[in-house]
């Protein structure tokens, strides 16, 4: 079971408090976003998921043990994509298989099946100099989606695509959320992003970090039947849609304003 | 000529102003044994040495002609710096990911790295002998602290999201050292390999001239016994056009590395 816990979290950091106290669980395949004012401490949360970051009092469980450090069931996709500029796209991409020690024929047809699902074909041999912001991103999404990891810890993974592409990653997203159903982090900034991918959205203060509210989205998205509509603009046009975004803008609306007084 | 945007000289005044410091260079020195203001035992005229130097591209002097000699000198110097290169990147990129061989080894080295290679001369000599070992050593001690420090650097200030990125990709120290930490480090790798030739080029000719029977160094001690400035002067020369080349060599392999990376 791969869920994720953060039990009575804090993280301070040489005397600024980032975060104060967060209590979140993420069950198992369940797609959980989080969104919240810039700062606020969403990438410390997920660092913590990772095991590149600690809690300075209460502690982050996966499953039923604390994490100590990075492991084989969690993939990271970074917020600054953190691709090997020395490495070509597809050893980027084969990096992980290899420490897993997958088989050769078996990698070759992992990465291959990965770099067409994010439209990445023929660019097997290029550097990621070469590759556009959007390309590097997608990039760094198959260097974990190739893993094809129990939890999988996204931070902003499509704030660097154009609207339209966004667009596909994100439905495509959903087909894989729904085929291959796993336990996801995912931190955004866009709340009709978080609103169309996850099953519940946690709401985040300004910092010192806290949850604000958890909405849920999986029951409504159910009882209205988004999932028969395969197209994300005919999703956001439901009033169901429109009136569970409103609700989080208006949420973090006033986050925004108490920032400014 | 345009300036150019940034107001830096374009490439073809950068060129002309090279060239002209070098014709006043070489005419000054050509004014000064030339006409007379200095006797040419003291500085022999441009005219000379060119002429002496072509003369022991083919004639043997102390024993053999000056490309044996620069052959001889070159030997030795790629051996010394090979082995500065293989012992300082490993153990600087080593030092760079565990602290506490970073702990055990930068006291001993900071202790060292002030002595200037020419001072090792007399043990190299006593424990390596004349011949090969003695100027291979004084080469290595000028060219292994530059590799070293770079390597360390390099390893020590690579970007954590890396690091980080390899470790959640489940990579193990063996392979983030050799796949991550390497690799990151080139860049500062090959500027302390530059800096690192030069320095051993330069120790090599000072080691010569005082061990060695054979080598551009010992060709010039020769030449200065037989007061012969021309003979001294075309060593010199030699020198530079060699340890410029070398460098030229390794100027390529850096812009190589850093196109290969969009740096450059
Ligand atoms: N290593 C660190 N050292 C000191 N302070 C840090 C460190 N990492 C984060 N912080 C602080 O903790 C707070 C939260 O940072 P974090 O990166 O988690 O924010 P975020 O919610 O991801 O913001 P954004 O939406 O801009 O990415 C910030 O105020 C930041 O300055
Ligand atoms: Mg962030």
């Amino acid at each position: 079971m791969s869920t994720i816990t953060f039990d009575k979290v804090g993280r301070i950091f040489d005397s600024v408090t980032a975060i104060e106290e967060i209590n979140l669980h993420v069950r198992d395949k369940e797609f959980v976003a989080i969104v919240g004012p810039s700062g606020c401490g969403k990438t410390t949360c997920l660092r913590m998921a990772a095991g590149l970051d600690f809690p300075s009092s209460g502690e982050v469980r996966v499953g039923e043990r604390k994490v100590a450090g990075p492991g084989p069931d969690r993939a990271v996709v970074f917020q600054q994509f953190a691709l090997f500029p020395w490495k070509s796209v597809y050893d980027n991409v084969d990096f992980g298989l290899r420490n897993k020690r997958v088989p050769a024929s078996e990698r070759r047809d992992r990465i291959a099946a990965v770099l067409k699902v994010m439209n990445l074909e023929g660019y097997e041999r290029s550097f990621p100099h070469q590759l556009s912001g959007g390309m590097q991103q997608r990039v760094a999404i198959a260097r974990a989606y190739v893993l094809d990891p129990a939890v999988l810890l996204m931070d902003e993974p499509f704030g660097a695509l154009d609207a339209q592409t966004r667009v596909l990653m994100q439905e495509e997203l959903v087909r894989l959320a729904r085929v291959n159903p796993r336990t996801v982090l995912f931190i955004t900034h866009g709340v009709e992003e978080a609103v169309y991918l996850a099953d519940r959205v946690a709401i985040m203060t300004r910092r010192p970090g806290r949850i604000k509210e958890i909405m849920d989205i999986r029951s409504v998205r159910e009882a209205e039947r988004w999932d028969n509509r395969t197209r994300i603009e005919d999703v956001m046009d439901l009033e169901s849609f429109v009136h569970l975004r409103t609700a989080i803008w208006r949420s973090l609306r006033e986050e925004k304003t108490k920032e400014t007084t | 000529m345009t300036p150019r945007p940034d107001g830096r000289p374009s490439r073809a005044e950068i060129w002309v102003l090279g060239a002209a410091g070098l014709a006043t260079f070489f005419g000054l020195w050509a004014a000064l044994s030339g006409f007379g203001f200095v006797s040419p035992r003291f500085l022999p005229s441009p005219a000379a040495v060119a002429m002496r130097g072509i003369f022991l591209l083919a004639h043997p002097f102390a024993g053999a002609s000056l490309p044996v000699h620069v052959l001889s000198s070159l030997g030795r110097y790629g051996l010394g710096f090979l082995l500065g290169a293989c012992v300082g990147v490993p153990l600087g990129l080593l030092m760079g990911w565990y602290r506490l061989l970073d702990d055990i080894v930068t006291p001993i080295f900071d202790a060292l790295r002030f002595v200037a290679p020419i001072a090792w001369v007399p043990f190299a000599a006593l424990w390596f002998g004349t011949g090969i070992g003695g100027p291979v050593m004084v080469i290595f001690a000028g060219a292994f602290p530059p590799c070293l420090i770079n390597a360390y650097r390099g390893a020590r200030f690579v970007d954590k999201k890396f690091l980080e990125a390899a470790r959640t990709l489940g990579a193990g120290n063996l392979r983030i050292i050799v796949e991550v930490l390497l690799p990151a480090s080139v860049p500062s790798i090959v500027a302390g390999l530059r800096v690192g030739a030069g320095l051993g080029w330069q120790s090599l000719v000072g080691a010569e001239l005082i061990v060695a029977s054979s080598g551009v160094g010992y060709m010039m001690v020769q030449g200065q016994s037989a007061v012969s400035t021309t003979t001294v002067l075309s060593g010199m020369v030699a020198i530079g056009i060699v340890g410029y080349l070398v460098d030229l060599v390794l100027r390529e392999i850096q812009t190589a590395t850093q196109r290969r990376r969009g740096l450059a």
